[in-house]
């Protein structure tokens, strides 16, 4: 469907042919993106790839529209230098320099042009020039008395993965910190190029491992829009019940290691216990903790009988009392809160032009959330709150946790005790040729997007996947603006963000 | 102060009472070690054919074998077999300090030794690792961290994570360590003072897992550092992991 605007308009997990897909000159596309973000539209994602047949590269921009909950596409050709995005959509910052490095493009006047994955390119550089060894590139300086950086990583001091940080300050004050990534690049994405294959589905588990349900989801989502074939309302269930287990088990160890990080430890510890039993509900449904195997295209692989759902709920039930005591005690003591306020703040409206996403970006009081605006699966028969707070500080990023926490436990009670009848799965079918879909989840960090397309063989033409994260990090850079290098412990894991997920 | 020890209370004690009691009991959809039955005469090679990482193989005997360490449990292989000559176990003893040694055949027999002498002479009532992430996905590196909560509590037979390698006796190592991360990795194995150990945790990073062969990667730590002991799994559970830990020290 093509609107008067002139995007093509589809819905969350539509497929729809390529041929369909409005292709104009860069500058109308630039304008109509202009026009897009000045009315409160967000950038879901901004693939790149080069068509089938050869000729010039093409860029797809795919627009997310909150008032009618769908999403508009518009393409345009690429030339090897064209007007930079980002001066009129600053969420557009970071795509832009993933094009730069996956495919040799100049966009100009862009304000920070550099890699951001040290990936190999995608194809010849036009004009030969070497791709950096990884890490080797230009950094923000900082000059005069008193100032210095500190750089830290990739190896942490912590159980944790590999980036790189550097952090300029002057005195105490730290000015900027740069965030310099890539150190996980696995290939996912090239490797997710001609597929699906036998290891879609495992590249999928694997993009960022704490977020098996969210990738998982958000793929076999894709492949239902392009064969056709939808997954049973019971597997769409046990998919929300699965979703919202990865979602309580995630925030729930984050509150506690956000209490750890404060050196409150009662509840450092308790969260830690509490959200391996959570864990081990996602691994009753499916033997895996981190719930590999169960989510494919068209289905689950595993059932619920009435005894694993009554087991479900009530250990579930005592999670809810046992992590409820855990982190009550955690907000009501004035030595947490004095180090979670103001700690690490951001206004709504930076949040809005970098494109936050997720937790963070309804801490500092956006109402976006997949389940609500873009509602899929069984989220189209729910009405799950969606969380917000207004101060965009550690504090705000920690209590919309919690109170999504409270949320998706009263739902899975709830979903539990209504499930839909059998099946769970269905027979996949072939992938439609020449079509392209987008399919957008609410992982537990913010919205998973994927957008694909497909060849005259129904093979993808290309994969993308953008991981909230891939949104967020910039957040992380600016929060930390005007704070000390002590705060960045606690700032960094009220945003807990994904390393892999961001380096694919 | 009443409220946290009320909340105290109400907590509980949770450290489990493995190793001396029994180990917590594992879900019954859990896949542990493979158990291949003898006596597959079919050449259908359904198996090997179904396996996203080529951990099977066919022995000379004509059998099925598969290779833990490429292994992610997935179960396509017990899926495909049209005999139903294979299955995931419960059995969470999976780690080996031979790569050989994780391979599972209808031949091969019983747990696989995970004790290492160095370890367990030099390390056994105190072993500092330092973790090193080099692609890992970040399931491997969270059932390591849940090691250091109270339920299991490895901080009780001496084991810790530690900052710094200098501080170290060995490194544990996930992911398929990735291109970018192959430097830091070096640097950081040859900042940890001898005697040292090298425990590769997780299919990634013994064998590339999923990423087998991708350009981006080294298909594993065992071709740039001496790897001591494997703990194979996608992730391995904590249970498998803290096993094989206490094995290669001698504790159990």
């Amino acid at each position: 469907m093509m609107d008067a605007t002139g995007f093509l308009i589809i819905g969350n997990g539509e497929a729809a042919p390529m041929s369909e897909l409005p292709a104009v000159p860069f500058e109308i596309l630039r304008e109509a993106l202009a026009a897009a973000v000045n009315s409160g539209i967000r950038l879901s994602a901004l693939p790149v790839f080069q068509p089938e047949g050869g000729g010039p590269l093409r860029m797809v921009c795919v627009l997310a529209f909150p008032d009618i909950g769908k999403f508009g596409l518009l393409a345009a050709d690429l030339a090897d230098t064209f007007p930079s995005l980002t001066p009129i959509c600053p969420a557009a910052h970071w795509f832009e320099r993933e094009i730069a490095e996956q495919w040799g493009l100049v966009p100009e006047g862009h304000p920070w042009l550099k890699p951001i994955r040290f990936e190999a390119p995608r194809r010849p550089h036009p004009k030969g020039v070497e791709a950096p060894a990884i890490g080797q590139t230009e950094f923000f300086n900082i000059g005069g008395d008193e100032s210095h950086e500190v750089a830290v990583g990739p190896v942490h001091a912590g159980v944790i993965e590999p980036g790189h940080f550097r952090f300029l300050c002057h005195g105490e004050t730290v000015h900027h910190l740069e965030i310099s990534l890539g150190y996980q690049h696995r290939g996912v994405e090239a490797a997710m190029t001609g597929g699906p294959g036998p290891r879609s589905i495992h590249y999928m588990e694997t993009l960022a491992g704490d977020t098996t349900i969210g990738h998982t989801t958000a793929y076999s989502r894709m492949v239902e829009a392009l064969t056709g074939v939808r997954a049973p309302a019971r597997a769409e269930a046990i998919r929300a019940v699965a979703a919202e287990l990865e979602r309580m088990a995630n925030h729930i160890g984050d509150l506690g290691a956000l209490a750890g990080d404060v050196g409150f430890l009662p509840t450092q510890n308790y969260c830690g216990r509490i959200r391996g039993d959570v864990l081990n509900l996602t691994a009753t449904l499916c033997g895996n903790r981190f719930g590999r195997g169960l989510v494919k295209p068209a289905g689950v692989a595993w059932n619920m009988d009435e005894e694993m759902i009554a087991d479900i709920s009530r250990r579930l039930l005592a999670v809810q009392k046992d992590v409820t005591g855990a982190v009550t005690l955690m907000f009501d003591t004035p030595s947490v809160l004095a180090r979670f306020e103001h700690t690490g703040a951001l206004d709504a409206e930076t949040a809005r032009r970098v494109g936050l996403v997720g937790v963070a970006a309804r801490a500092c009081g956006l109402t976006c959330d997949a389940r609500r605006g873009f509602p899929y699966g069984m989220y189209r028969l729910a009405q799950l709150p969606i969380s917000t707070w207004h101060s965009g500080d550690c504090f705000a990023r920690a209590y919309v946790r919690w109170l999504e926490t409270r949320a998706s436990m009263d739902y899975v009670l709830d979903l539990l005790k209504t499930l839909p009848a059998d099946p769970v799965s269905r027979e996949p079918g072939q992938l439609a040729a020449d079509h392209l879909a987008v399919s957008l989840v609410e992982g537990w960090r913010g919205e998973i997007c994927h957008v694909a397309a497909t060849d005259t063989a129904g093979r993808f033409t290309f994969y993308k996947v953008v991981d909230p994260s891939f949104h967020n990090w910039l957040g992380l850079a600016l929060a930390l603006r005007g704070q000390q290098i002590s705060d960045f412990p606690l700032c960094n894991k009220s945003f807990n963000l994904s390393y892999c997920g961001h380096d694919l | 102060m009443f409220r946290i020890l009320k909340t105290r209370l109400d907590q509980k004690y949770r450290t489990m009472a493995y190793p001396a009691g029994p180990p917590p009991e594992l879900p019954a959809r859990f896949a542990g070690r493979p158990v291949i039955a003898t006596g597959c005469g079919s050449e259908c090679l359904l198996c090997q054919a179904a396996c996203p990482t080529g951990a099977v193989t066919m022995t000379e005997t004509g059998s099925p074998a598969i290779d833990m360490g490429r292994c992610l449990f997935c179960r396509a292989c017990e899926a495909a077999c049209p005999e139903g000559k294979i299955r995931f176990s419960g059995e969470h003893r999976l780690a080996a300090c031979l790569p050989g040694d994780l391979i599972v055949s209808p031949e091969s027999s019983g747990i696989a030794n995970a004790r290492n002498e160095v370890a367990a002479k030099f390390f056994s009532r105190s072993l500092k690792l330092r973790q090193v992430s080099a692609g890992g996905c970040n399931a491997c590196e969270a059932d390591c961290n849940v090691l250091s909560t109270p339920a299991w509590d490895m901080g009780r037979f001496g084991i810790q994570f530690v900052a710094s390698p200098r501080h170290a006796d060995g490194l544990l190592i996930t992911g398929p360590v990735t291109e970018n991360m192959r430097l830091a990795l070096e640097k950081t194995y040859a900042a940890v003072p001898e005697p040292k150990i090298v425990i590769a945790v997780g299919a990634c990073a013994i064998s590339g897992g999923p990423y087998i062969d991708h350009a981006a990667q080294n298909n594993g730590a065992g071709g740039l550092v001496p790897v001591d002991l494997s703990i194979p799994g996608c992730p391995p559970h904590p249970l498998s992991i803290l096993d094989g830990l206490l094995r290669f020290l001698g504790r159990i």
